[in-house]
């Protein structure tokens, strides 16, 4: 099924949240003027189409102690990326991993993982489990801080 | 350090770990999760209330796919002399299609997620943002993903 009028309706009525109220499809449906199983039957078709991610919560990093997040960079050979890239997206403190391109000479990094971490020691650690994970396949990395947010809109975000 | 203020109890928290991990779609969905919580439908909806007034957590819905919508995103980095910092952010930020924008700790040391309607408006996008800042721009697509998800437990 494609992504048509009716999903969009239910995005536009619901990016910045779903209600809270006992019955938040059927708010939705009143607010939309359509049936709530319609409402119901699309949020489930939208999951299994990838179109949302997940219905859940964000949480602030910082609220709940996570105060060093750092973009992990690895310069991988390119066969090798897709493998590793799975296995490191499975680690627990890894909430982004991503194959992106090189731009030699200035760049030449191709797997990203961001991790999470409650001290510098924590991450430090998770560093390390990724670089015993890929082995010989590290031919070097890096980590990045954001040092200041610059900007943050509340645009709907999948990259980091 | 506000560590020792925390804004949360032991009981929201794990409510904060449960709704990460999804939330259900059918009749009463606070219904389902206070039961499976042991606690009552009406303190869950009063805890999540609470937890995003108190900005603990940032957000509490569906979350959409930009780019299964038609939309186009990119991360791209771009090195700036720390004399015009100031000055290349305040350009860069002007620009609606940019998302989020961080200074890192790199020669790279702005980093920032461009999302458009199509991949069109992206490449118009990234080119003005070279040809304004003057500055050679990093575009960084994502070729594959392998997860997106923030399971931070509480």
């Amino acid at each position: 099924m494609n992504f048509d009028e009716i999903d969009l309706m239910i995005m536009r009525a619901t990016q910045t949240g779903l209600p809270i109220v006992p019955q938040p499809y059927h708010a939705i449906a009143k607010q939309l003027n359509l049936p709530v199983e319609l409402i119901m039957a699309r949020f489930a078709a939208m999951q299994e189409s990838g179109v949302i991610r997940r219905i859940g919560a964000v949480p602030n990093h910082y609220k709940l102690g996570y105060k060093f997040n750092g973009m992990t960079v690895w310069n991988v050979p390119d066969k090798y990326v897709d493998l590793f890239g799975k296995k490191i997206g499975e680690l627990p403190f890894v909430s982004h991993c991503y194959h992106r391109p090189r731009h030699l000479p200035d760049w030449n990094y191709n797997l990203f993982a961001m991790v999470h971490g409650k001290s510098q020691e924590d991450v430090n650690e998770q560093i390390e489990t990724i670089a015993k994970l890929l082995s010989d396949c590290n031919l070097g990395s890096d980590v990045l801080y954001s040092t200041r947010i610059l900007k943050k809109t509340g645009f709907r975000s999948n990259v980091s | 350090m506000d560590t020792n203020l925390k804004s949360y109890d032991a009981i929201d928290a794990r409510l904060i770990n449960h709704l990460q991990n999804g939330f259900p779609v059918c009749e009463s969905p606070y219904l389902q999760v206070a039961n499976e919580l042991d606690l009552t439908e009406s303190d869950v909806l009063e805890r999540l209330e609470n937890l995003l007034e108190n900005g603990t957590l940032t957000r509490f819905g569906a979350l959409y796919n930009a780019e299964k919508m038609g939309g186009a995103l990119t991360l791209a980095a771009i090195k700036v002399p720390e004399n015009d910092f100031e000055t290349i952010t305040q350009i860069v930020n002007a620009f609606p299609e940019v998302a989020h924008n961080y200074a890192r700790n790199h020669e790279l040391n702005m980093w920032f997620v461009v999302a458009t309607e199509n991949p069109e408006q992206l490449a118009t996008t990234l080119t003005e943002i070279a040809l304004q800042t003057n500055l050679h721009v990093f575009n960084m697509p994502k070729i594959n993903e392998y997860f997106v998800g923030l399971k931070l437990e509480a």
